[in-house]
Order: structure tokens, then sequence, then C-alpha cells
């Protein structure tokens, strides 16, 4: 069965289950507008993913879950670059500095973030390869897939609903005029201060993601938390797009820059 | 409606919070307080950050936004990211605490590489018995002469009108230089 389509057609959750109900070994390989991923499953489960061009070796992937330090990780490709995954995994064990457990651990995280990082994919094309079969010159983890379908099945319901709420992210964003009383206690994680750092109605929610490298999900994610928090307002992109990057003055002409700095000293004397 | 960005920076209880507070015309958004490092931690980057937003409405057109930054240098990520589009920034010094002066270098060449912008150091806690003499300071830091270093009450509204208006003018300054784009 030729197993091909397009996401926009059908989602990773439900090619996930078919995977899983039919006991499938092969590899999906999906190719969405930013990037390409591959999936590996043996007998219906996870066993190995890879994403773009990411170095994916397994120095690689414990440096990435930080279970070895950039030091060491730099050591490893310096002097270590002709050996196998499982070779290094051996040595790592032997020499004490990680168990099985640690580098199992790393290899299940590293394939299951890039599994959840696809269910953001809402467009790309899809194939199942019977022949290509999960990498045998690296170590494979052997997952359920019940778990991920569920993440799965959640986030899509949530990307439904986010998309009810911010239909477009054509419009821009600015802070409200009277912020609501819960902002005193509020504490924003690192994602979203970056999104706060540009919001600006000059600023469209696109240009936001495109400048903070989110996709349409994770940046909707966050706008409808400071929606909801009653931090900002959708309004209509006002003047010119600032373009990806926060420019220092919102105009370019130097006389206004000039007078922009003026009315600023003009200000605070008198506060 | 135009906005812009100014970042006040500086070592853990540099006193960047009382800054922002004393101008701002809103609650400043959060306060800087220390984070367990165990059990936080997470591979992405999901920590909580808690740092400092206020701001002043210059007019219908103009809104000034200050940022403070995480002052714990495990945010120091952050920093780059506050520092994009600033119009300049602020190294707040604790003027009674010389163990903070290496840092508050560190922070002032970090930020400096970020981005070309003008900037001013502020000796903060002067009103304070043990602080340091400000010209002291400045050796401390290896200042330039030419950078600005005042000594700063960051809980006086007027003392922090006086810090923001010498980073407006050295701006201003830098602008008639023909040094700012």
């Amino acid at each position: 069965m030729a197993l091909r389509g397009n996401l926009r057609d059908i989602t990773f959750t439900q090619i996930l289950n078919l995977v899983n109900l039919a006991h499938k070994t092969g590899t999906l390989i999906v190719e969405s507008p930013g990037e390409t991923a591959q999936v590996s499953f043996r007998e219906g489960k996870l066993a190995f993913a890879l994403v773009g061009n990411e170095s994916n070796d397994l120095a690689a992937i414990l440096n990435k879950t930080k279970r070895i330090s950039s030091a060491q990780y730099r050591a490893i490709t310096q002097h270590g670059s002709n050996i196998s995954d499982k070779e290094l995994g051996l040595m790592l064990i032997n020499a004490g500095i990680l168990s099985k457990d640690e580098i199992l651990n790393s290899l299940q995280l590293y394939c299951t973030d890039i599994v959840h990082r696809m269910f953001t994919w809402v467009e790309g094309l899809f194939r199942f390869e019977n022949d290509i079969l999960p990498p045998e010159d690296r170590i494979n983890v052997r997952l359920d897939l019940e778990n991920l379908i569920i993440e799965g099945s959640r986030q899509l319901r949530e990307w439904e609903q986010l998309q009810d709420e911010i239909p477009s992210l054509e419009m821009a964003l600015k802070f409200m005029d009277r912020p609501g009383a819960n902002m005193k206690k509020i504490n924003l994680s690192v994602e979203e201060w970056r999104v706060v750092s540009f919001i600006n109605p000059r600023n469209t929610m696109q240009q936001i993601a495109h400048a903070t490298k989110m996709n349409d999900l994770e940046v909707r994610r966050i706008i409808f938390g400071l929606l909801q928090a009653g931090l900002v307002e959708i309004v209509r992109p006002s003047g010119l797009p600032a373009g990806g990057q926060m420019r220092t003055f919102p105009t370019e002409k130097k006389e206004e820059q000039v007078s922009l700095v003026n009315r600023l000293i003009n200000r605070i004397r008198s506060l | 409606m135009q906005t812009v960005k100014m970042v006040v920076t500086g070592p853990f209880n540099a006193g960047k919070t009382e800054f922002i507070r004393s101008v701002s015309e809103i609650d400043v958004v959060s306060t800087e307080r220390k984070v367990s490092t165990i059990g936080e931690r997470e591979i992405k980057e999901s920590t909580t950050v808690a740092m400092d937003f206020g701001r002043i409405t210059v007019d219908d057109d103009l809104v000034l936004y200050l940022f403070g930054t995480p002052g714990q240098k495990r945010f120091d990520f952050m920093w780059e990211i506050l520092s994009e589009g600033m119009l300049g920034f602020i190294v707040m010094v604790d003027s009674n605490r010389p163990e903070t002066f290496r840092e508050a270098r560190t922070i002032l060449e970090t930020f400096r590489a970020y981005a070309p912008t003008p900037y001013i150091v502020a000796a903060n806690k002067q009103d304070k018995d043990d602080a340091w003499e400000v010209e002291d300071i400045r050796h401390a830091l290896r200042l330039d002469p030419a950078i600005k270093l005042l000594p700063c009450i960051a809980t006086n509204r007027d003392s922090v009108k006086k810090t923001l208006l010498e980073l407006l003018f050295s701006i201003l300054a830098e602008m008639d230089a023909g040094k700012l784009k």
C-alpha cells in the first residue's frame, strides 16, 4: 500500500496511529516547507528520528540533551570521529561517564522532541518507505506510540482552538493601555519574553514569528497566553512593516529621530 | 503608535527593579528573584524568567519601554534578545558591593558587543554608608573617561530621571556626531 500524501489532508497524528495499529516497519519521510524529517519505526514502535541537517550522531544528541558538556563533545568529535555510536556508547559507559539508561533516555528524549515538533507541521508531503529500515549504525530506541499519539491529538485540538482565536498572523499587536490588574505577578517564559520584546504595532505576528524563529503554532500559543493575560491586544498593522528585525528608531529620517529623542527628553523632565 | 526601548542591566540586586519602578507609569511587570537551579532547568528553556518591564507614555504617538534584564548569569542568553532594537542601555552597579564590579564589567562588555548603542553606568545606592566614591568605581570598572558614570539612588525619582536624561543626551550627542543609524 502506497502510504503517501500531504499533511494538509492527513495529520501526522493519524499517520502515527496507522503505523501503530499496523505494526509497520520502515521510515516515514516528511517534507514540510521549513525542513525535512525522517522517522523510523520497527513493528509499530518508534526507533529513530532525525530532522533537517542537524547532526544526529550520539555525541551530538548527548550534547543537545546536556548529558555531556560542550568541552566533552568537542573532545569526542576531534579525537573520536571514526567510532560508531555503539562504540562511543560503550566507551562512555565503561569510563563511568554515563550509564546505559542515561544514554537511552537521551536518545528517547531526542526522538520524542522531534516527533513533538512534527505535530505542529500542518503542511508537507509525506511518504512511508517500507524498504528504509531504522539505521543500524545508530542506537535505536523502542518507544510506544500511544502516548505520543495522545499528545499529538491534544496539540491538534489546541491548534484548532488557537486558529479560531487568532485566525490571521497578518495582524499586529500592541500593549494594552490599561493592563489588567493581574499584571503585577506575571512571570513570563523565555519564549514569551522573546515575543514581548518584538511587540510593536508595526510588526505583524508573522514577522514576530519569523524574527523569533517560531512556527505558527508556537507563536499563536504564546500570543494567546498574552491576550488571555490582558497584556496585549490585536490591532491592524500601522505604517510600513518593520521587517524581521526590530529597529532602534521607528523612523529612518534623522530629523525625525532627533525630534523623537527630544520628545523623550522633555517627557522625562516632566515626570 | 511608535515605540522605543531602553534596557537597564547590571548584576543581581544592583537596583534595576527599583530604577524602573521609580519612573514607570505601570506597575513593574515582575520582579527579579532567586530561583532554584535544581529541578527548574530543562533542556527546552522552559524555565520561567522573571524580568522587569516598565513604560513611559511620551505622548499620543510615542511610548518608551524600559526592560530590565535578569541579573542571574545563567539567564545571560536573554540579554541579546532584549538588546535588539534598543536606543541605549544603562548598566547599574551596587556601589556598596565591590565584589559585583567585575560582573558589572562583564555585563557591560557583553552588551557593547551586542549593539553599538550609547550607554551610561549608574553607581547606585550612593545614599548608603559603605558606598564607594564614584571615581573609585570608575577605576575599579576600568571605564573609559568618555563614558558617563553617574551617582544614582534608584528609589529616588529625580535621581532616576537624571540618569535617563544623561543617557538621552548621550544618544543625541552620538546622533550629532553621525555615529548612530
